[in-house]
């Protein structure tokens, strides 16, 4: 029990710092469950998020209860996504309540201008840490670059371009590793 | 019954809309056009709110829209309508994936996402960094040359980023405490 109430709050305190879509937790959590508590590897993170991309639902949601699967089963996958909802479920209470001028704040639109380009600061740092881990070979650097390259110029839909990259993955990964294998 | 219906919109929400926050917008309007507890003027605002403030904008735009629609209960049902199908589907999936983690399909399929999905996250950043640091939007609305960069976040921005490689002792979460703080004294 102890442990599900952990997962509880270290979800809760990634949900309250998660600032914008999905992908902005990634630094948090990479700090909390890969380098502090060790619970997982920096690939599985990325696989992790890789699935979440293409699983149903809000891709925040979708992390937290592959990492709390992997902890302690359907217990841990349901309190991780709980955990994770509770800050905004709170907070949006009380700015439709009593905060109802939420946007015309002054000091809030300040704040969010410095929160933006730090949490920005944050991905890009842990874009490195995943780029030296997932990206082994020429055909990672392809599909690398042709993601970056679509999402940004083009309207495409990120579930078809990661379906179409396990695809890719399925034909060529066999034989990429066996070619590194015969390199060594 | 309100509350049924707003399980059930949300409900379908959150199995159908796939790659994000952002892509249950459609939903939203949708919802707001065939029923009359949510007013689609209120849309545009709701994501204002839900991009500035803790929390994925997913959730937040569901707390959102259940606290409009019927208060404090609305916005419980709502946000664990959404994510319901999820914590379901991802469940039945993480067990499958536990069974075949070592078949070499899995394995070959996962090598092939990473690269695409780090490629998805960096556009991400990249989206982010278009808004904060490098606003080319607001450049081309004042084609003042001044405006394609906003050099106070600039200069936290660079700080951030050297101080992040090499400290990485310190929590992520301070660094965006402290950015908020420079924002509010600063002015940004």
């Amino acid at each position: 029990m102890r442990a599900l109430f952990e997962l509880y709050w270290i979800f809760l305190k990634v949900g309250l710092f998660t600032f914008g879509g999905g992908y902005t937790m990634l630094p948090i959590l990479q700090k909390e469950i890969v380098e502090k508590r060790k619970w997982l590897a920096t690939e599985q993170l990325i696989d992790f998020y890789s699935l979440s991309q293409c699983s149903p639902g809000v891709i925040a949601v979708n992390v937290s209860t592959y990492i709390g699967y992997n902890r302690k089963k359907y217990l841990g996958g349901i309190f991780c996504a709980l955990g994770v909802i509770t800050p905004s479920i709170i907070i949006i209470t009380i700015i439709a309540t009593v905060l109802t001028n939420f946007l015309h704040i002054e000091a809030v639109n300040h704040a969010f201008a410095g929160i933006r380009a730090a949490v920005a600061a944050l991905v890009i740092v842990t874009i490195i840490d995943m780029y030296k881990k997932s990206i082994v070979d020429w055909v990672c650097i392809i599909l690398y670059i042709g993601s970056f390259v679509i999402s940004v110029f083009t309207s495409i839909s990120p579930v078809f371009i990661v379906l179409v990259s396990a695809v890719v993955g399925l034909l060529l990964g066999t034989r990429m590793s066996e070619r590194k294998k015969r390199d060594k | 019954m309100i509350y049924l219906e707003l399980f059930w919109e949300f409900f379908k929400t959150g199995l159908f809309s796939i790659g994000g926050g952002l892509a249950t917008i459609p939903f939203l309007y949708d919802i707001g056009e065939r029923y009359d507890w949510l007013d689609t003027s209120i849309i545009p605002d709701m994501i204002a709110i839900s991009e500035s403030t803790p929390g994925p904008i997913g959730i937040n735009m569901a707390t959102y829209t259940g606290y409009m629609a019927a208060g404090m209960l609305g916005s419980l049902i709502a946000s664990l309508s959404v994510i319901l199908p999820s914590v379901i589907i991802v469940i039945l999936l993480s067990k499958l994936l536990v069974s075949y983690s070592q078949d070499k399909r899995v394995l070959n399929a996962m090598y092939g996402l990473r690269p695409a999905s780090l490629g998805l996250i960096t556009a991400a950043a990249f989206a982010l960094l278009k808004v904060s640091v490098f606003t080319f939007e607001t450049f081309v609305e004042t084609r003042n040359i001044l405006d394609i960069i906003d050099i106070k976040a600039l200069i936290l921005f660079v700080c951030l980023l050297v101080a992040r490689i090499f400290y990485r002792r310190i929590h992520p979460i301070i660094f965006i405490v402290f950015a908020g703080i420079v924002g509010i004294i600063f002015k940004f």
